[in-house]
């Protein structure tokens, strides 16, 4: 395959990733209800039992879209994983903490208690979303960085990206940016009252406080997601006017009005994705909400936001769009062409990633066979 | 300069405790999967309930060290970018792949199986569930095999070529990276020390019992499994150990001569078995780096090139350009003064192809390509300022090794008394002293494993990539109070984590399964 093709099989499989980590978040939106109950309570238990059994897929999840980005898109990694060190770092540590919580939390002898470990989870659960929201919205709104490769041979500085001295915080802080961080949040604890519904399917109090729980939090995510997509589609932002490549001159740009509503008008399926997913969301929020007892939200939902998670990448990466600006020096903005790894690289990664298929069959067919006994 | 060297500093710290952490729980990982796979397949043969509560008990604490290993090993792949941005970049090309091919071969099956391993016991049937337990353990090696295939690559660089046009090096052979010699020989060397490492947890909490009087047949039915299990892990563990002197007396030369603390090279060397390192000794000075020593005749040259009248050079030797070529010949080449030439010239080359890109101008940049790819192989030392910066710490280096190696030594002392003793009936665990003796092994074998990882990676200083990059061109462009900050946060949650699971194992072992003890 050419170079560029390859390049835009690596961003549609990032942006694969992405969304299905975007509706994995569920589990961190479950943890931000057990800091509600009591820890000895049955609620407490079942929704330990539910999310406790996949946290582990959302943080392998993580962890694969990372080595994903690093290995097809190395220059991003290298310039926002090293400039906005603390958005990254409370990520992380956000993640520790949850790695060990749903091993420890019930473990006679923890040391810090029960408690502790749901405070750790609900931590994870709300920071870990807000800040992932914050990390992609950057890809729209900007960050403030530059980079001179030059810089390689500066014995006395030899780093080539810069960024602002506030290394993170002022994009955690930038309001547009936590727009997106609150609208992951909602949208996390929305599908996680959906998963509950689904997996505890007996109609009681647990049930019926779980659908009232998407009905409240799915009001509020609606609201953050509506004011996103109204800032996206009426910001201006980057096209790339000369897609420089890897090895050559570099990327020139120029702001264009509009620019997203225009990426989402000229690629059709970005549009239809984008169109579908809402309607999915809402169909499986709504019936989630108002049925009697309607227990399959979250499969509707769950592919409704992986379909505009899809549609929001490709607006941001695809048609000639820096999928990072840079607010410092707009020719430093970041695309899927200047920044990626070599072709024999993505080569050899998209073999590998044709095992991708089988990884997915067996997760697939080793839940089938734990559900089928469990139902 | 300074400040860029306390970043250095504080990088390399952080990710030094982040990896030690790491290293903690890993290796315990691997073996406890080993002997757990071998408990489950004897219990699936059998159906004997004994195994099935022998599995599930060793089962429970592989799992609370599994999610410590899987906190300490998220931090470890993001800091390549956090901290070590521009090395993301300058080899990202290489060594984003094997991180990517982890994530998806590895992490995926771990995270799947180890679900079934523990939640699946009454929902899929017992071959499903056994074949569960493996692939758990398989997911837990082929992690290792990746990551060790990315830790040989900067250790080893192969399989690639610097692309001025992009500032980076790029990859043009992937079987180079994944075969390389280094990296299979690390792999087996990693993975063995785990098998080793889980087989002395488990006879030495299995001692614990047998010394309290308590789960005696318990006991000595896992002793005798983790015998085994460790006896060839050790024997392998050493075997692929010497394997490893061997490729580092070539490809990493001064990491050998700070391991020895050999200053002079000799034809037949001798082998520091013992030794105390004079701290005033200077490279230059004529003094003997030791202040006592014991050693063992022309033993150094027998371990790094398999012949007792080899030559073995020095730090000093190296230095001034003498070293062993791929085939174990003795060949003078540029001393370390004319690398930093050469590599400072291969810096100004890349500037010119710089700037006469940003010209356009083709012909210049042809000559200045074609400069820079006669000088590019020293192109690392163009970032020192001295032959001395080439030097790693050789105290750390020298004591490390012999830790590792005394230790490792004992370790195949404790696992041939152990397979030989349980043959015999097994009088000797009955022992109070060898009771001792077995959890204690416990302390020392984690010692071992730490020590031979900063080996290793102290020995490689200062480059972060053999001969092509420095730490100190590698790291992130962020303040060192903000390195610091971050050191001191990851220093306090994994400490306090480290013992929330010290003491749940603990309790686990003293309680955790008094109901159905046979």
């Amino acid at each position: 395959m050419e170079l560029e093709s390859l390049q835009i099989y690596w961003w549609l499989l990032i942006s694969v990733l992405g969304a299905l980590l975007v509706f994995l978040l569920f589990v961190q939106g479950g943890q931000t209800f057990l800091l509600g109950v009591s820890n000895s309570s049955e609620a407490s238990r079942r929704m330990i039992n539910s999310f406790g059994h996949k946290w582990e897929l959302t943080f392998t999840t993580l962890v694969v879209f990372g080595g994903a980005f690093f290995a097809s898109f190395p220059l991003f990694y290298s310039t926002s994983f090293g400039g906005a060190y603390w958005l990254w770092m409370l990520i992380l540590i956000s993640f520790v903490l949850q790695a060990v919580s749903y091993e420890f939390r019930a473990k006679k002898g923890n040391v810090f208690g029960t408690r502790t470990y749901d405070t750790f989870l609900f931590i994870n659960g709300s920071v870990g979303c807000i800040l992932l929201g914050v990390a992609v919205a950057m890809m729209f709104f900007g960050a403030e960085f530059s980079i001179s490769k030059g810089n390689l041979f500066d014995n006395s500085s030899p780093v080539i990206s810069r960024w602002a001295p506030t290394h993170g915080f002022e994009a955690i802080f930038y309001w547009k940016n936590l727009v997106l961080g609150f609208a992951v949040l909602f949208l996390a604890r929305t599908q996680a009252a959906l998963y509950l519904m689904n997996n505890n399917k007996a109609d009681d109090n647990f049930f019926r406080t779980n659908r009232r729980r998407v009905l409240v939090n799915a009001v509020i995510f609606l609201v953050f997601f509506l004011l996103f997509v109204g800032l996206i589609m009426t910001t201006a932002s980057l096209e790339t006017t000369f897609d420089g490549s890897i090895d050559g001159p570099r990327s020139s740009f120029e702001l264009r009005e509009f620019k997203y509503f225009h990426n989402l008008i000229d690629l059709p399926w970005a549009l239809v994705a984008f169109l579908a997913g809402v309607v999915l969301v809402l169909y499986g929020i709504i019936r989630s909400a108002f049925a009697k007892h309607w227990t399959c939200g979250i499969w509707w939902t769950g592919t409704g936001t992986v379909l505009v998670v899809l549609a929001l990448f490709w607006i941001a990466g695809y048609n000639n769009t820096p999928y990072y600006p840079s607010l410092t020096d707009p020719s430093s903005s970041l695309t899927i062409f200047n920044s990626s790894s070599s072709r024999f690289t993505l080569t050899c990664m998209s073999w590998v990633s044709l095992i991708i298929p089988f990884v997915v069959a067996y997760i697939a067919y080793a839940w089938y066979a734990m559900d089928r006994k469990h139902d | 300069m300074d400040d860029l060297m306390t970043v250095v500093d504080w990088s390399r710290w952080q990710f030094a405790l982040t990896a030690m952490y790491h290293w903690l729980f890993v290796p315990l990982t691997l073996g406890l999967s080993v002997i757990v796979g071998i408990m489950e397949t004897i219990y699936y043969r059998t159906r004997s309930p004994k195994w099935l509560r022998t599995t599930k008990f060793w089962m429970t604490l592989f799992g609370i060290n599994f999610a410590m290993g899987v906190a300490t090993g998220i931090i470890l792949e993001f800091e390549f970018g956090t901290n070590w941005s521009n090395y993301s970049w300058f080899v990202g090309d290489i060594f984003g792949a094997p991180l990517a091919i982890e994530g998806l071969l590895a992490f995926f099956m771990e995270a799947t199986f180890i679900a079934v391993m523990f939640f699946g016991w009454k929902k899929v049937s017992p071959g499903f569930h056994l074949a569960s337990t493996w692939l758990t353990a398989l997911g837990a090696s082929i992690s290792a095999l990746w990551i060790l295939i990315a830790n040989a690559w900067m250790q080893y660089p192969v399989g690639m070529e610097f692309d001025p046009g992009q500032m980076r090096n790029v990859m043009d052979n992937f079987w180079d990276v994944v075969l390389s010699p280094v990296a299979i020989n690390k792999f087996f060397h990693a993975v063995f020390d785990g098998w080793v490492l889980g087989a002395v947890f488990v006879c030495g909490v299995s001692s614990w019992y047998l010394m309290k009087q308590r789960r005696r047949e318990f006991a000595l039915d896992s002793i005798r499994i983790a015998g085994w299990v460790g006896l060839v892990g050790i024997i392998f563990t050493i075997w692929t150990g010497d394997g490893s002197a061997v490729q580092v007396a070539r490809v990493q030369p001064m990491k050998l001569a700070a391991m020895e603390g050999l200053y002079d090279g000799k034809v037949g060397q001798d082998l520091v078995g013992f030794g105390i390192l004079d701290p005033s000794k200077q490279r230059a000075d004529d003094s003997d780096p030791f202040l006592f020593e014991i050693s063992i005749p022309k033993g150094l040259s027998l371990l790094a090139n398999h012949d007792a009248d080899s030559f073995v050079p020095g730090i000093n030797d190296l230095i001034n350009g003498i070293r062993l070529t791929p085939e174990g010949d003795t060949v003078r080449t540029d001393s370390y003064a004319q690398r930093i030439i050469i590599g400072k010239r291969a810096h100004e080359a890349l500037r010119e192809f710089d700037n006469a890109m940003a010209k356009g101008d083709t012909a210049a940049m042809a000559a200045a390509r074609e400069n820079l790819k006669k000088d590019y192989r020293y192109f690392g030392y163009g970032y020192l300022d001295s032959p001395e910066e080439a030097i790693p710490p050789v105290g750390v280096t020298f004591y490390s090794f012999r830790i590792m190696v005394m230790a490792g030594g004992y370790l195949l002392l404790f696992f041939i008394i152990a397979v030989v003793s349980m043959a015999r009936g097994g009088k000797l665990w009955e022992r109070r002293w060898w009771q001792w003796v077995a959890m204690l092994s416990i302390v020392v074998v984690w010692i071992c494993s730490e020590a031979g990882w900063v080996t290793a990676e102290v020995g490689r200083q200062p480059w972060i990539i053999e001969g092509l990059m420095p730490a100190k061109a590698a790291i992130s462009a962020i303040s060192s109070s903000t390195v610091q900050l971050t050191f001191w946060m990851f220093a306090a949650v994994f400490t306090a984590l480290l013992v929330a699971e010290i003491t749940i194992m603990a309790h686990q072992i003293r309680n955790g399964s008094d109901h159905d003890e046979y």
